[in-house]
């Protein structure tokens, strides 16, 4: 039960706050202390096994277009060149111009160190807790959650967790945020008392309700102070700018991601779906590259002057099989790649060690061949933006990982 | 530990209903199991055989439409076909309602209980046009009938549905070899979607001794399984893989391909023990506890392996055991649980719903009511994001935003359905029966208004848990 222990921690410190702050509208703002670092970390999770090689397609390899009937050929059918090997799939056209900018960046060939099974919800489990196997499912934490336990001084808001899934990744010990931006609680200070009175004793219901209450009220109190900073600006801004819609879905998520990364926040996390592309992939994933690129651009955007010092990694649990399937898609396999970006990360390159794609060279004859562990890039971007210790990465965030030589993926 | 009546609709039900009497003892619920599905009756869903004739007509537009595209005719068919798509969209909201009925209203809520475990367990959802609309025809046609039966049955009515086989991409699987595949050259050939999930989510389980070799011979074995929109479910020798195929040891098929080899693979799937042990676990975490007691486990394993996986008898091993009758309760409703046993426990007319004529008005409510709320709940109706369904583990769904969206509905949504709302003092009694806790009923009292007093039982953890 590591999430009721994370909230009984959250209270704590909430009640030492004023729980009810949200009731409360003459209260000042909720005071946290300062983050304990400058540099943002984004890690999304892409559910669902993104196909690698169509993403960043191999099409120098020689093997490459034998394995691909319909799909992933390279800049013949409209994807960009990389660097003369690697071309980006044409959906992902909106971030060419980070990567021109050395704003965006891959690790190709890589995988968690799960094998075999091929499960979308092991792979999952896996790649967000972090460890080399599946243990049991009791008191497992995410890899996140383990890198904030090993950093005194982190405050509720340090690291959030954003959507409507409960992510892995962050659950832990470590006292985290969850919420999601779509979400409103406006009780009156008598039903906020009663409420606490009836949840009271059942500790997983008052830590989320007491989170809840807090959460929500720092959100009102963010969007008041926003529009009051606009309102001293006069006019002008508000008049020359088309008025923007109401975000969302990604955008959504994205645009709380990017507020909460300019306040207290300094790790992020969420999750996009939509890769189990196992029929009809040239319909399907341009599908779910669209909100990718979508949510990159509008954390760009949101961000402003701290795009600099952010880095956003995304990851899947694995890849999909070289070969094309029988259906226009592609099944469950084992490599996969890795996408970089933000300000603080080297972009413009495509990092990894190319297995080749001959008979000879794929995993059980059928999977891009896993040259390194993905683990290992993460650990390398935390020691880099962190200065996480080196034994703390490989003991206790990612238990049994080989970090070896520093790829050198942040500028 | 032994039978409790309260415990039995609020663990195996939908809760406490005013209205309507809960069971009287373990033979009383299996009783009402065996009995007509008399709620399906009163509150009816077009099966899938139905369902398929709003494709049927929809393809037959689109066919007509190719020749007429540019004409006046053409533009007659695109209307025609908008409202076949606006038609069926709004049946599905209609559709909404009646499973929400049926829970509120059936003296069985055992039965509406297994319909939505096994319709998980099963998972299934249209990827795109009409069949976005055909999962609750699903579940009418390929679940419910076999709740009660043996699983191999309820095994190979899923597998074989064409929805089934759309989601999980078996209908244009084709054996490398078949004739089909040869003629279109190498653009066509397998998916081994269905294959894995039948192994790692519907029998065997992801820890189950099975291999990579085994999921390839099993979807070449499925080979020939898809459908039409108008003859439902068929065979495509053409599209079969020759030769036999090698599944877990054992060999099937041979010269004449056909549905029967798939029926004989999944009737020694559904005999597997490695099968008995997944069902078991996911039905006593399901009912139980996120956490259930290994005998209990052990125990409805040993009944599924004695009686070949009789449904009945699992079930009546699950009820007559101690340890589903432990008094605290443990698992917290999934949010459509949670709307469901409101509705319920409010006794929700239907005429609230029936008495909205206008189809556009009807949408409205619903998605207002039940579609927006469910999202924000986390659980989007029908749409989880994967084929393993929902989360069962508490902590999944009790996140702050997940709780808040839950009282925020319940704040809202009960007005909405009944005028007045019943005093808190004595709903607390109806939701909770003697085991409401003193300070909900402190809280039902004390509350500024009817409002916010019937929130504040259904926000209680003694409402939300089971």
């Amino acid at each position: 039960m590591t999430v009721s222990l994370s909230r009984r921690a959250f209270l704590t410190r909430s009640a030492i706050l004023g729980c009810s702050a949200a009731a409360s509208p003459l209260l000042t703002p909720i005071s946290l202390a300062a983050a304990p670092w400058d540099q943002r970390l984004v890690v999304i999770i892409l559910r669902g096994a993104m196909d690698g090689l169509d993403v960043v397609q191999p099409y120098g390899d020689p093997s490459f277009p034998g394995l691909r009937r319909t799909l992933s050929a390279g800049p013949a059918a409209g994807a960009l060149d990389l660097d003369g090997f690697f071309a980006l799939h044409p959906a992902l056209a909106p971030l060419y111009p980070l990567w021109q900018a050395n704003d965006l960046g891959f690790v190709h060939a890589v995988s968690t160190p799960y094998r075999d099974k091929r499960s979308h919800f092991d792979g999952q489990d896996l790649l967000e807790a972090g460890t080399a196997t599946l243990g049991s499912a009791a008191g497992r934490d995410g890899w996140l959650n383990r890198l904030l336990q090993s950093v005194p001084g982190i405050e509720a808001e340090t690291a959030y967790s954003i959507g409507h899934d409960n992510m892995l990744l962050l659950t832990g010990a470590a006292p985290v945020a969850n919420w999601s931006p779509d979400i409103s609680l406006g009780l009156s200070p008598q039903a906020v008392r009663l409420a606490e009175l009836v949840m009271h004793d059942d500790p997983l219901f008052r830590d989320a309700f007491a989170e809840a209450q807090m959460l929500s009220g720092s959100m009102q109190m963010m969007e008041e102070n926003t529009m009051m900073a606009g309102g001293e600006m006069s006019g002008m801004a508000t008049m020359t700018q088309p008025p923007k819609g109401k975000a969302k879905g990604i955008d959504l998520i994205a645009e709380f991601t990017a507020k909460r990364l300019k306040a207290d926040t300094r790790i992020a996390a969420f999750s996009i779906g939509g890769w189990d592309t196992h029929d009809g992939q040239q319909r399907a994933l341009p599908r779910a590259l669209g909100q990718l690129s979508q949510a990159i651009l509008t954390l760009k955007a949101e961000l402003g002057p701290h795009w600099k010092k952010t880095t956003v990694l995304a990851m899947t649990e694995f890849g999909r099989t070289v070969r094309e399937n029988g259906t226009r898609g592609t099944d469950h396999g084992t490599g996969g790649a890795m996408l970089l970006a933000g300000g603080a990360v080297r972009g413009g390159r495509v990092y990894g060690d190319w297995p080749g794609l001959s008979e000879a060279d794929l995993y059980n004859r059928r999977d891009l061949m896993p040259t390194r562990d993905v683990r290992a890039y993460a650990a390398w971007a935390m020691r880099g933006l962190y200065g996480i210790q080196r034994s703390v990465l490989e003991q206790t965030v990612f238990p049994g990982v080989d970090m070896d030589s520093d790829p050198g993926i942040l500028r | 530990m032994t039978f409790d009546p309260i415990l039995a609709e609020k663990r195996f039900g939908y809760g406490l209903s005013p209205r309507l009497a809960a069971p009287d003892s373990v033979a009383d619920i299996l009783t009402r199991l065996q009995e007509p599905d008399e709620i399906a009756v009163r509150f009816q869903v077009e099966p899938f055989s139905q369902f398929r004739d709003r494709m049927h007509r929809a393809q037959s537009i689109r066919k007509e439409f190719r020749e007429l595209r540019g004409t006046e005719a053409g533009k007659a068919l695109q209307k025609q076909l908008k409202l076949v798509k606006k038609d069926a969209r709004q049946q599905h909201r209609h559709w909404l309602v009646q499973t929400m009925l049926r829970r509120s209203w059936t003296r069985d809520g055992f039965r509406e209980r297994l319909a939505a475990f096994w319709a998980d367990h099963f998972t299934a959802q249209g990827k795109a046009g009409l069949l976005k609309r055909g999962t609750t025809p699903y579940i009418e046609e390929a679940i419910r009938p076999h709740l009660s039966g043996r699983f191999a049955d309820l095994l190979y009515a899923t597998t074989t549905s064409p929805l089934m086989l759309h989601y999980l991409d078996q209908e244009n699987s084709m054996g490398p070899d078949s004739r089909r595949a040869q003629k279109r050259g190498i653009k066509a050939g397998l998916n081994e979607n269905l294959a894995r999930e039948l192994l790692e989510l519907h029998t065997l389980g992801v820890g189950a001794p099975y291999s990579q070799g085994d999921v390839r011979q099993l979807a070449e074995l499925l080979t020939g399984l898809t459908y039409s929109a108008q003859d439902g479910t068929k065979f495509r020798k053409d599209f079969a893989e020759p030769g036999s195929e090698t599944v877990l040891g054992k060999t099937y098929g041979g010269d004449q391909p056909g549905l029967d080899d798939i029926r004989a693979v999944l009737e020694d799937l559904a005999a597997h023990p490695a099968t008995a042990h997944h069902i078991a676990s996911k039905l006593a975490v399901h009912f139980v506890s996120d956490t259930p007691d290994p005998e209990l486990v052990r125990v409805l394993e040993q009944r599924y392996r004695d009686t070949g996986g009789d449904l009945t008898q699992v079930y009546d091993a699950l009820l007559t055991h101690p340890a589903a009758w432990q008094p605290e309760p443990s698992n917290i409703k999934l949010p459509d649980e949670f709307i469901a046993s409101t509705m319920r426990a409010l006794a929700i007319d239907p005429q609230v719903f029936s008495a909205i004529e206008d189809g556009d008005q009807h949408e409205k409510h619903v998605i207002r009511l039940f579609l927006k709320p469910l999202q924000l709940m986390g659980q989007p109706w029908q749409a989880p994001l994967g084929p393993d369904g929902w989360a069962e583990e508490d902590d999944a769904w009790l996140t702050p935003q997940g709780l808040s969206a839950r009282i925020d509905w319940a704040m809202s949504a009960p007005a909405k359905m009944r005028n007045p709302l019943p005093d808190p003092r004595h709903f607390v009694t109806d939701a909770l029966g003697r085991w409401a806790p003193e300070p909900v009923r402190f809280a039902a009292k004390a509350a500024e208004n009817r409002r916010v007093g019937v929130a504040l039982i259904l926000a209680s953890p003694a409402f939300q848990r089971k």
